[in-house]
């Protein structure tokens, strides 16, 4: 006996509409959650990544003992919250002896976990910590640039990885249209040694220059950490070629109006509303016209006279 | 530091990579390492934004409008494709026999009333309340009502098209295209033999069949281990005492006073004590009470209720009778 649900919400009814696959994604919600044990530093680095992505964030504060992402059996709940939460991306943040201040970075293919980076967070640097012109300070939810610098990220395998990851994460909505005036973050990312990333968040200063580009300045501003990589799980091949699928046809949208003849070529409809002959203004102004705007004035003023001394008597 | 000029950029996503640059020695100092980083990261977004500003723009109130190119780094998706729709029964039903859909209009002409109504729902064209008279045909049976049987056709054909409805449904959901906004529940456990729903079970209902399953054991349940937060068992039913096996025949004996009772109540040997003189006093007086209230309720209306309620109550109280009327007649003596 099955029975057929549907939301009698039309507000729930665009919910689910959000939630469903799409041929074109737009970008990923992150989960952000901790672990048994949290440090101060670690703390810290969950807040602030939270603030620079807090229109597609969650942030979760309670700690979750069974939450384990590289063993087997850990990662049922993980699924679950990104089930109810909608996020694709998650970054799972823990401290122990063995790995202090970890950093979990994983990514979910139809919320289930699809790869996962494990890294470490040292010399970290808060947004607070940093002087700067407070003009300058970038606005939430502005697109970022994003820079990587180092050969360690084309030649060690992790370093990729955590290129990949570090780019879904970091990149926001994925926009067609952008506006120049509004381009003020970047982030860069240097390979200091082969398992070592120096991450900086930075703002940019647009200066004048000869042509039309400008000359980028970047003002170090927010989050800086090195971020040591541990270990890290690949996503196995017959899932990446699932997930790396795109829709080649993308169906065009039927311009309105417009037809195409193998004789005439294109042909377009134009419609025009009807004349409204009354009330267009004359372009000449005729005799006749002018007079009758004088005697309608002259109406009028005489109503008016004829009124004050209404009220006058009254 | 060597840098070559070919940087990887990545306009759609605002990326720019520099796969050739190394740190040929670790700098000392932090700051010179972060001023290093930043240099480097400087290059790399000024060839991104060169690439950027280059593009075509329009202009828009905030400023300068730039279509974005697709990015070219590709990324995993986070959910799988869309699957489409697979056709509906009636859809390929038409398809094979060449069914056109026909675009239908929102109103339409209606004869009775002589003016354009809307097709479906309020106020519509062909509605069953509509209509006046049915003729009677050859083949109708003369006691059935056309009108009704005409709804219940309606309704037949509504739940026809619900199940089919449903079946596509299933359908689709087997094939995962299920639509966004519609679930599937299940309703009820499939159900073998009879047709019967299952009886919700009330908590009492359901504590007295725990406490019998619990006390089905061997050992009459004593011994099992509890669950956090479960109660003891109640005493149910009759709790029998055994006499022990050997006794004395003494004055505390338990057999022989057992076998007294039960002589004593048969032969009603102490009677007085068997009846209970107040009991018997407030029953006699609460019975005159009710018959004076009787007589004047007579007055006014009639008692058949209360008539209909003697009878059973009288026979009661006859066989009580007999004791307060012979203790009064004792007392009297």
């Amino acid at each position: 006996m099955m029975k057929i649900k549907t939301p009698r919400n039309g507000r729930v009814r665009r919910e689910l509409e959000k939630r469903a696959p799409k041929l074109v994604e737009t970008g990923k919600k992150t989960l952000i959650l901790q672990g048994t044990k949290t440090s101060g530093i670690l703390n810290g680095v969950l807040s602030e990544i939270y603030h620079l992505k807090k229109g597609g964030a969650v942030r979760f504060t309670r700690k979750n003992d069974n939450i384990r992402p590289f063993e087997s059996g850990g990662e049922t709940s993980l699924e679950f919250f990104s089930l109810k939460t909608d996020c694709s991306i998650f970054v799972y943040g823990s401290h122990s002896k063995k790995r202090p201040n970890n950093l979990v970075i994983g990514r979910m293919y139809d919320h289930h976990v699809y790869d996962l980076v494990e890294v470490g967070v040292e010399n970290f640097k808060s947004i607070e910590s940093f002087t700067y012109d407070k003009k300058m300070a970038p606005r939430v939810g502005s697109k970022p640039f994003i820079a990587f610098v180092g050969e360690g990220f084309e030649n060690v395998d992790e370093l990729k990885h955590l290129k990949e990851v570090l780019l879904d994460l970091l990149r926001g909505e994925v926009v067609e249209n952008i506006n120049l005036a509004g381009l003020d973050r970047a982030y860069v990312c240097t390979a200091i040694s082969s398992n070592k990333v120096y991450l900086t968040h930075c703002a940019l200063r647009l200066k004048k220059s000869g042509t039309v580009v400008p000359r980028m300045e970047l003002v170090e501003v927010g989050l800086s950490m090195d971020l040591v990589v541990r270990r890290h799980r690949l996503p196995n091949e017959g899932l990446r070629k699932e997930a790396m699928r795109t829709a080649k046809d993308q169906p065009k949208k039927k311009i309105k109006n417009v037809s195409s003849d193998a004789i005439e070529g294109t042909i377009g409809k134009i419609y025009i509303p009807d004349q409204k002959v009354g009330d267009v203004a004359l372009p000449n102004k005729a005799k006749g016209v002018k007079r009758e705007r004088r005697e309608a004035k002259k109406k009028e003023a005489n109503e008016r006279a004829s009124k004050k001394h209404k009220e006058e008597s009254e | 530091m060597e840098t070559q000029k070919p940087f990887q950029v990545d306009v759609g996503n605002l990326l720019a990579f520099n796969p050739f640059h190394n740190f040929p020695s670790l700098p000392t100092s932090r700051d010179e390492l972060v001023k290093g980083c930043l240099e480097e990261g400087t290059k790399l977004i000024q060839a991104v934004a060169d690439s950027l500003f280059n593009l075509p723009s329009t202009e828009d109130v905030d400023g300068p409008l730039v279509k974005l190119p697709p990015p070219t780094t590709k990324l995993p998706r986070e959910k799988h494709l869309p699957k489409p729709k697979p056709p509906t029964k009636w859809e390929e039903f038409a398809k094979k026999k060449g069914i056109q859909k026909r675009k239908k209009d929102k109103v339409l002409w209606d004869e009775q009333t002589g003016t354009w109504k809307r097709r479906f729902g309020y106020d519509r064209v062909n509605d069953d309340k509509d209509i006046p008279i049915i003729e009677a045909k050859m083949t109708d049976e003369p006691g059935e009502d056309p009108f009704a049987k005409r709804q219940d056709d309606k309704k037949k054909r509504v739940e026809k098209q619900e199940k089919n409805r449903l079946q596509n449904l299933k359908q689709a959901a087997k094939l995962g295209a299920l639509p966004s906004h519609v679930q599937l529940a299940a309703t009820a456990l499939p159900i073998t033999g009879t047709q019967a729903p299952p009886k919700k079970v009330t908590k009492d209902e359901l504590g007295n069949v725990a406490g019998m399953a619990a006390t089905s054991t061997a050992s009459g349940g004593k011994f099992d281990r509890k669950l956090l937060g479960e109660k003891p068992a109640k005493k149910q039913g009759k709790h029998r005492k055994f006499l022990p096996v050997v006794e004395g025949s003494g004055i505390g004996s338990r057999e022989k006073e057992q076998t007294e009772n039960v002589l004593n109540k048969l032969i009603s040997k102490h009677s007085h004590e068997i009846l209970n003189v107040g009991k018997a006093v407030t029953m006699y007086n609460v019975k005159k009470e009710k018959k004076a209230r009787n007589r004047k309720n007579q007055e006014g209306k009639s008692s058949s209720t209360s008539n209909k309620l003697k009878p059973k109550k009288q026979l009661h109280k006859k066989a009580a009778k007999k004791g307060p009327e012979s203790s009064k007649k004792r007392m009297a003596k």
